[in-house]
């Protein structure tokens, strides 16, 4: 549209004329509409937005008018270039969006490949069933013990009561280190923590102690000459062996579950009296010796309903007198369970050896937790 | 011990209607363990009758063997009444003898079910058994022939035979001695089973009176054989059968029966627990002398054994020298044999402790040596043996030398002072004193007093000497399943040591490290060390030995983890478990060859000095890692190649482990079996070795049965434990700028990575905040026998940011120290 012209000739300049703006307008938005690409508006961005689009040279002839025409051509070509680049900006935006999606949608990949380039690694289940156990004794107060397992004889056997010429010193087939006279033994228990824990500490005494034991057993499915324990004592004022039974009811339902209780029958061990086996009731058949089906006889316990798990008793007052705690003022219980053992009928293992083959495959089952 | 449920109620009664198991539970409960219930027909159901052979007819077959087609008469068990039609191998029998017949619908042991079947040409109805097809044992001539007056035709023949007699294995533990006995196990059945009563003492009976006509009997050794009681009878008769019952029970007892004379002595042994040895009277010559053995004299036992004594053994001797091992096991020369008439009976009273010591010397177990040593009421001497000699007569037509030996006397039994209240106080149980005493009486204990219980054992109970002893016959009377479960209260733990902690925290970073946990055994042979390739001098050859290994491969304590792991590597390879990455921790046995460990009193505490002395007597069991790696470390996939272990990767190992520990490991070059000459490195903290990683020897390889290329290290973790950081410090950073300089160093191939990074680190200064070794070249580009060493520096101020050339300034100082300490030159 051109203004009032009334004192002056204009000079004639086409392109600045109001139609021809409005076209080449109307031309640049069109084409920024079919830009289809990022490419594309790259182009029509050059064709009607750059230095040598028709908007940018007739805004050039913008001087040759006279003065009082040129600021209405001015705001003319620039309204229109305005239009025009805030056109191809938000076109420039749509077809980004257009694009990340499409690159996106090109990156696409299989995720159910494998992923694992590492092995996993995993521990031992009896480092694992030893920790374990050994929390649920820290848990209640307890710490745990340790001792060496080539072990003086005195400490393996005659400070536990278990002299020279004790009939049950051939219970336990025991590994003789040379020369014999020097009296080093591979310990057949772990009760030699037990003795070297009272003449180290002051009662009260609670400890738990797990460690490897070695017996002259041949090696077969169900005996090993390196295997486990763990062992409790403790010493304190007016202990009973109600004491002994509240912890190992307490250990047995920690370990194998709610309602799984102990059960005693009187035994012999040189270093307790009274002595007792511990029985664990079925934590399979729950104590009904019957297995799922209701007909067979329960396979863990072999029917019996219970499962023999262990020895413990009262502290013999012998052994006390000799790691040097007063047996009129303190009494203790300690009581000895294999790991190995109750490892292999918690997780239904039938043949120990696969604990001591090293393969890979064992291990691994258990990764860091069982 | 075995003990037949018939002879156990042969000597007490228990209430009509009580069953085998609930005289199982209860003595269970009460400390004699049932391992298990036999009777000899247990597999047999269906119908086993007595049948009379009516006809045989034998008839030969193509195969050579002959067949008899036989009727038997099975009265009415067939529910016919008519003769049963059988076939029969065997042929010692005859028509009219009375056999054993399983008619169709038996079952023998082995689930051998019986019917009628086609065989022969004709349809044999059922069986005629042999004791073997019983499970009775061995056949001797064939089918079982009964006595012609076992019965009639038709009538079950599982009585006759003892079929249905159970025989009740008992576990018996060293305190119980007297319990490897029919006397005590019934004498425990009366105090456990409810309303049991009528004990009959088999070892309480009139006894002659001792007298001067007996064979004459000397005892040197009062001690170790307090009472020895010699019997003769005459006129035995050495062919005499062993009378059924009585073999029946011997066997059910698991001894085998030999001839009566040795039958009578082992029924009467399991009877009364008294172990008896019978002599051929005849073969003795002069009188029986008891004493210990002198240095070099010699025995061959009854097994055939030629054995040299110790001083410590007890022997009999004769005029013509020693004829037994006192209580353990005669000699050949005065055996009984199948010619044998007189029969000189002893029954002696030994020292258990000597038993117990002869028996191990000799390695003899015996029925007998087991009672002797475990100890045996010393009273019943007379009456047990006078039990022999009645049971000779009775049943092997032998006659009762009126001479009557009895030398020495049961032992006093002095009695123990119990605090009345002690069953209940080591209980937690509420046992009055009264009941207390009850249960004392009631196990044989004579029991006076109040408040201080004066207690004396009885003989057959040697085993209780203290008073605590006491308080569990109490417990056990009343009922361990009624102990009640009360939680004691410790006071509060410190929880798990710092060591127990760091431990785990090793274990569980290996793993996260993707090794898996091994245990191996500790023991070693010196193959395993020559395997590995160690020096002869080398310190992990001085092991300690096993006095009684299990094999003579296996007769040390390792001082080294690593054969126990390669060889757990190569068994996981030889199953195809090639890529692999394995660890243990173990403690290792490294002898100290202190003196001996002190075998101290026991009446009371050793002082500091002795306890400290045992210890210093033990070797030093350090706790050892070793870890083995083979094959690929990153496996190849559809992300690329896969990546082989090196060397790098055991060291890193160690590198991971001590990071959890906080702790920085060096790595130096050394040589040491079993790894890789060029590629072993020696790791220290802080200046002290820890331990060696790297490749493992290619030699070393093979021979485990490992790739080649296998790494492993070994590392001491109670010393990288001990170093542990226990309270780390916060760290500050500078939040200024950071000015990242490259350099790239020529050195001689032989100069350690490690002296060059040193040397950069202290000439580059303070402002250093890192370096890292980013490549290793070597090449034509920086020629023969030299390498090329790249370092990435980073340098920064904590208070400022560095001026224009302060880093490049920093840089040129840290190679000119590594050019001056290591002759590095840069590279152009
Ligand atoms: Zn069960």
């Amino acid at each position: 549209m051109s203004g009032p012209n009334t004192d002056y000739d204009p000079v004639e300049v086409t392109p600045l004329k109001s139609e021809e703006v409005e076209a080449m307008r109307e031309a640049a938005l069109a084409a920024v509409a079919a830009a289809a690409d990022l490419d594309a508006l790259k182009q029509v961005r050059l064709d009607h937005a750059g230095d040598r689009s028709p908007l940018a040279l007739a805004n050039r002839e913008i001087g040759a008018l006279p003065p009082q025409a040129r600021k209405e051509a001015g705001q003319r070509v620039g309204q229109a270039r305005g239009a025009i680049n805030q056109a191809i900006a938000a076109r420039q935006v749509v077809l980004e969006a257009e694009h990340e999606e499409r690159m996106l949608a090109d990156e696409t990949v299989d995720v159910s490949l494998p992923t694992t380039r590492r092995r996993r690694g995993g521990r031992h289940p009896l480092t694992l069933q030893s920790e374990l156990i050994a929390d649920l004794f820290v848990a209640m107060g307890y710490e745990v013990a340790e001792g060496p397992v080539v072990e003086a004889e005195w400490l393996n056997f005659d400070a536990l009561n278990l002299g020279p010429d004790h009939p049950a010193r051939t219970m336990q087939d025991t590994f003789w280190t040379e020369p014999a006279d020097h009296h080093v033994v591979l310990r057949t228990q772990t009760s030699p923590v037990q003795a070297r824990t009272m003449l180290t500490r002051k009662p009260p005494i609670y400890v738990v102690c797990p460690g490897r034991v070695f017996r002259t057993d041949e090696y077969d499915a169900t005996h090993s000459p390196m295997f486990h324990q763990v062992e409790g004592l403790v010493v304190d004022e007016g202990i009973t062996m109600a004491h002994l039974k509240g912890t190992l009811d307490h250990f047995a339902s920690q370990l194998f579950g709610d309602g799984i209780t102990t059960r005693f029958r009187p035994s012999y061990f040189p270093f307790t009296e009274p002595s007792a086996e511990v029985d664990v009731k079925c934590f399979v058949c729950r104590g009904t010796g019957v297995d799922a089906g209701g007909s067979d006889a329960c396979r863990t316990c072999r029917g019996e309903g219970w499962i023999e798990w262990g020895g413990c008793g009262v502290v013999n007052p012998r052994v006390l007198v000799a790691c040097g705690v007063d047996p009129e003022v303190y009494s203790g219980f300690a009581f000895g369970m294999g790991i190995d053992r109750s490892f292999m009928f918690r997780h239904n293992l039938e043949d120990l050896r696969p604990l001591f083959e090293g393969d890979v495959r064992f291990s691994s089952a258990f990764g860091t937790e069982i | 011990m075995k003990a037949p449920l018939s002879w156990i109620l042969d000597h007490v009664d228990v209430p009509e209607g009580t069953t085998t198991d609930d005289i199982t539970d209860r003595l269970t409960l009460t400390g004699l363990k049932l391992e298990a219930v036999e009777s000899p027909g247990r597999d047999i159901t269906g119908p086993l009758v007595v049948g009379r052979v009516l006809t045989m007819e034998p008839e030969p077959q193509k195969n050579g063997k002959t067949i008899n087609w036989c009727t038997v008469d099975v009265g009415d068990a067939n529910g016919t009444g008519q003769p049963q039609g059988i076939v029969c191998g065997a042929h010692n029998f005859a028509p009219g003898d009375l056999v054993v017949t399983v008619l169709p619908g038996g079952v023998l042991p082995g689930g051998f079910e019986i019917s009628a079947r086609k065989t022969y040409g004709h349809v044999s109805a059922g069986m005629i058994c042999s004791a073997a097809e019983l499970g009775l044992g061995e056949d001797h001539d064939g089918i079982i022939v009964l006595p012609a007056d076992a019965g009639t035709p038709g009538e079950d023949v599982r009585p006759l035979l003892g079929l249905d007699e159970e025989t009740i294995e008992f576990e018996i533990n060293p305190d119980r001695a007297y319990a490897l006995s029919i006397r005590g196990i019934a004498r425990e059945v009366l105090v456990s089973v409810e309303c049991a009563s009528g004990f009959r003492d088999p070892a309480l009976r009139d006894t002659p009176a001792a007298n001067a006509e007996g064979h004459p009997v000397v005892v040197e050794d009062a001690e170790g054989c307090p009472v020895f009681v010699a019997r003769t009878v005459t006129g035995f008769d050495p062919a005499a059968p062993t009378p059924d019952f009585m073999v029946r029970r011997i066997t059910a007892a698991g001894m085998r029966p030999i001839s009566l004379a040795v039958d009578v002595t082992n029924y009467v042994m399991l009877e009364t627990g008294r172990p008896i040895h019978g002599y051929d009277a005849d073969k003795v010559q002069g009188a029986l002398v008891v004493r210990r053995a002198r240095d070099g004299e010699r025995l061959t036992t009854l097994d055939g054994t030629d054995r040299t004594l110790d001083p410590g053994d007890l022997v009999v001797t004769d005029d013509s020298g020693i004829i037994g091992l006192g209580g353990v096991m005669g000699g050949e020369t005065t055996e009984i044999s199948g010619t044998t008439t007189s029969i000189l009976v002893e029954a002696a009273h030994w020292d258990a402790v000597s038993m117990f010591r002869t028996g191990r010397r000799h390695k003899i177990t015996s029925e007998a040596g087991k009672r002797n040593e475990r100890g045996v009421d010393p009273t019943i001497c007379e009456a047990a043996a006078d039990r022999v000699v009645e049971l000779l007569v009775e049943h092997g037509g032998a006659q009762a030398h009126p001479g009557v030996t009895v030398v020495g006397s049961a032992p006093a039994i002095a009695p123990v002072e119990v605090p009345g209240d002690l069953a209940a106080r080591v209980s937690g149980m509420d046992i009055t004193e009264q009941r207390s005493v009850e249960c004392l009486r009631a196990i044989g204990c004579d029991v006076t007093g109040s408040g201080t219980l004066s207690v004396t054992p009885p003989p057959w109970r040697p085993d209780l000497t203290d008073a605590q002893d006491f308080s569990e016959e109490v417990i056990r009377l009343v009922g361990y399943d009624l102990v009640p479960s009360v939680l004691p209260t410790p006071p509060s733990g410190r929880g798990l040591t710092r060591s127990q902690q760091l431990r785990r925290r090793v274990g569980r970073t290996l793993a996260g490290e993707g090794f898996v946990e091994v245990v191996t055994f500790p023991f070693i042979g010196t193959e395993d060390l020559d395997a590995l390739g160690l020096a002869a001098d080398d310190p992990r050859r001085d092991l300690l030995r096993l006095s009684n290994p299990l094999s003579a491969e296996a007769g040390y304590m390792t001082t080294t983890l690593l054969p126990g792991v390669l060889r757990a590597a190569g068994k996981n390879v030889g199953h195809g478990n090639t890529d692999l990455a394995i660890f243990e921790t173990g403690t290792v046995t490294l002898p100290r060859h202190a003196g001996p460990a002190a075998i101290l009193p026991v009446d009371r505490r050793p002082s500091e000095e002795e306890f400290a002395a045992l210890d210093a007597a033990l070797p030093a069991q350090p706790l050892h890692l070793a870890v083995v790696a083979a094959g690929d470390a990153v496996a190849g996939g559809w992300w690329g190649e896969a990546r082989p272990v090196a060397w790098s990767d055991a060291v890193d190992a160690v590198r991971s482990v001590a990071d959890a520990l906080g702790l920085e490991v060096t790595a130096s070059a050394v040589e040491l079996a079993p790894w890789h000459p060029g590629r072993c490195a020696e790791l220290s903290v802080d200046g002290e070795v820890v331990g060696h990683a790297g490749e493992v020897h290619p030699k070393v390889c093979d021979t485990f049965g490992l790739p080649r290329r296998t790494v492993a290290a070994e590392i001491d973790l109670d010393l990288l434990i001990a170093r542990a950081v226990h309270l780390r410090q916060a760290p500050t950073f500078s939040s200024y700028p950071v000015a990242k300089e490259d350099v790239a160093l020529v050195v001689d191939a032989s100069v350690p990575a490690a002296d060059v990074e040193s040397a950069l680190r202290e000439g580059a200064g303070e402002l250093l905040e890192s370096i890292r070794l980013f490549d290793v070249y070597t090449g034509e580009q920086v020629g023969e026998g030299k390498k090329s060493l790249a370092f990435a520096l980073r340098f920064r101020a904590p208070d400022r940011t560095l001026k224009e050339g302060e880093s490049a300034a920093a840089r040129d100082a840290a190679m000119a120290l590594a050019a001056e300490r290591t002759g590095a030159v840069q590279r152009a």
